[in-house]
């Protein structure tokens, strides 16, 4: 792509030519097109800075944390150890300890499922979740609310795709023992008002987990603003390797919980008779843990933080704004959420054509797309579609890409006539 | 554009349209559900099948146009046709959709529109679903079957 493509409201705030430099997979054909990627919530591509990261970690200081006297294992755990204060610096958070490696969004819902609800909840209990959740924050509360003879209960969301939230506090009771929530909707692009919701919760005393995993990429985030119990995320879906995220979680509650996964690592010391646990974070962290991931995640968080969380919502919500004008002008399109506040993603359907023709023929034209359910089928059933096509932005994207996407949906129309 | 013209043929077009033999068939014989779980693409084919023949067959589902068109073209292909003959025509056109050369020399007729699915692996099974359900619902299986 030549600069004279890149809009002047673009470099004012951020250089995204030189952005677009960063990071090598962008720059390639698909289709014999340009690649435009705008499948950015299903995963982002990585800059070289998160690569050579990675790649250095192997190349120089390969070694297991935590245990080896000599000088490979001390410098791998000084920089497993730095990503922690780097995640916890990112958040927001008041301590490193608060931080605890997972390997993704899903697994730290799991973790707090299992190690601080499951000996919470009591038949007749409750687990209270938006109707928008990712399957990833639906299923595990189904599992242990069927373990527990608990109920899992559901926020409905408005036509537009925001939370009813005089029903939040309707359904917010005695018996909730948990509110899950996710900040920004993978599927709708929703931003929820989560320091609200946190606050309704916390003056019933119930705590609140935050799937962040579409948030941390798109908007600052300050868990010590929020006054959330837990937030997770993953690397992945921020410019960060695939296998890795964070739960952050407030210390007094890592303190009392069980264990989640068990063996090395996590103990202090064992013997046949029992077994000290290590001191949280490490308690759960059970195993060799991802060091690479841990250190490419820091490196995303370092790139994202160079420009500034903030001037990159800037950037992608001008974006997201264009683009929703320019392919709700085409033809039968019609939005799949339209709340209050959205973040990256725009999600949409086209009269009488199915989003998984629409998403090949966009990818014939080198355009990336998600179509699908976007793994929240209650959220499809909603708004009566079995799937959406989703087109979600990242810090690299341009207007000459949304051109490309509206240039692509008109070829779908031609196809389909 | 020629490249998608081969996916997306006229014949293909015009059955994702106008799709033959939808409706539910209230006196079917048997019947099944087919889903795909990647895409939420979800089909019902009902069978009315007498001295291993397939006397009747409809269907009813949601799917995207190679799905619907592959639906609407295999309720056209097996109908009047021995259940024997009919798998025979699944096994030929799966072959003709994964590349591997066809042998036994089965007529596929109309099914040939579908030869450039050839070329998007992801969507091989859009086409395969109806032929899956087809086949659950000889084996007269009440459980759904996914792509899967």
């Amino acid at each position: 792509m030549t600069p004279e493509t890149i809009t002047a409201t673009d470099a004012a705030a951020l250089d995204i030519e030189r952005i677009r430099a960063d990071f090598p997979a962008l720059h390639q054909e698909v289709n014999g097109k340009p690649l435009v990627y705008l499948d950015n919530a299903a995963t982002t591509q990585k800059p070289q800075a998160v690569i050579d990261a990675v790649r250095t970690f192997y190349e120089r200081d390969c070694s297991n944390v935590h245990r080896g006297v000599h000088r490979l294992s001390q410098r791998a755990t000084v920089a497993y150890e730095q990503a922690r204060t780097t995640v916890k610096n990112h958040l927001g958070a008041n301590d490193s300890r608060e931080i605890v490696f997972t390997r993704s969004t899903t697994e730290g819902i799991n973790l707090v499922a299992s190690s601080f609800v499951r000996s919470r909840l009591e038949p007749g209990d409750e687990v209270l979740i938006s109707a928008m959740e990712h399957h990833s924050n639906i299923v595990p509360w189904q599992i242990l609310c069927e373990e527990r003879g608990a109920k899992l209960v559901v926020i409905p969301i408005d036509d537009d795709g925001d939370i009813i939230l005089s029903e939040y506090e309707r359904l917010l009771t005695e018996r909730t023992k948990i509110v899950g929530v996710v900040h920004v909707s993978n599927a709708l692009g929703t931003v929820n008002p989560v320091r609200e919701m946190i606050a309704t919760a916390h003056a019933k005393g119930v705590p609140v987990i935050v799937d962040g995993a579409q948030a941390v990429p798109h908007l600052a985030v300050d868990v010590r603003n929020l006054d959330c119990d837990f937030y997770v995320f993953s690397a992945h879906k921020v410019y960060g390797p695939t296998g890795i995220g964070a739960l952050y979680s407030k210390r007094e509650h890592l303190l009392e919980m069980a264990p989640y996964q068990s063996g090395g690592d996590m103990i202090l010391s064992v013997t046949f008779e029992g077994t000290t646990f290590n001191e949280p974070p490490h308690r759960f962290e059970a195993g060799t843990p991802n060091i690479e991931g841990a250190i490419g995640l820091a490196a995303a968080l370092d790139y994202v933080d160079g420009f500034g969380i903030d001037a990159i919502a800037n950037h992608e919500g001008r974006l997201l704004a264009d683009a929703t004008a320019a392919v709700l002008a085409v033809p039968g399109v019609r939005l799949v959420g339209s709340a209050r506040r959205r973040a990256s993603a725009l999600s949409f359907v086209m009269e009488g054509i199915h989003p998984h023709d629409i998403g090949t023929i966009l990818d014939s034209e080198g355009v990336a797309v998600r179509a699908g359910h976007h793994c929240a089928q209650p959220v499809m059933a909603r708004y009566g579609v079995s799937a959406t096509v989703r087109a979600s932005f990242a810090i690299y994207n341009t207007t000459h890409e949304i051109d490309a996407l509206v240039a692509g949906l008109q070829k779908v129309r031609e196809v389909f006539g | 554009m020629s490249d998608l013209r081969e996916l997306y043929q006229e014949v293909i077009l015009d059955h994702n349209k106008r799709p033959r033999n939808c409706y539910v068939m209230d006196c079917a014989t048997r019947s099944a559900d087919g889903h795909n779980p990647l895409c939420g693409d979800t089909v019902k084919v009902y069978l009315q099948i007498e001295d291993g023949v397939i006397e009747e067959i409809s269907f009813q589902g949601e799917g995207c146009a190679i799905c619907t068109a592959s639906t609407s073209i295999m309720t056209e292909s097996v109908k009047g046709k021995t259940v024997e003959e009919a798998k025979e025509l699944f096994e030929e056109f799966h072959e003709m959709l994964t590349g591997v050369a066809a042998e036994q020399g089965v007529e596929l007729g109309k099914l040939k529109v579908f030869e450039g699915v050839r070329e998007y692996p992801v969507r091989v099974k859009c086409a395969t679903l109806a032929w899956h359900t087809l086949n659950a619902a000889i084996n007269s299986g009440d459980e759904p079957v996914t792509t899967e």
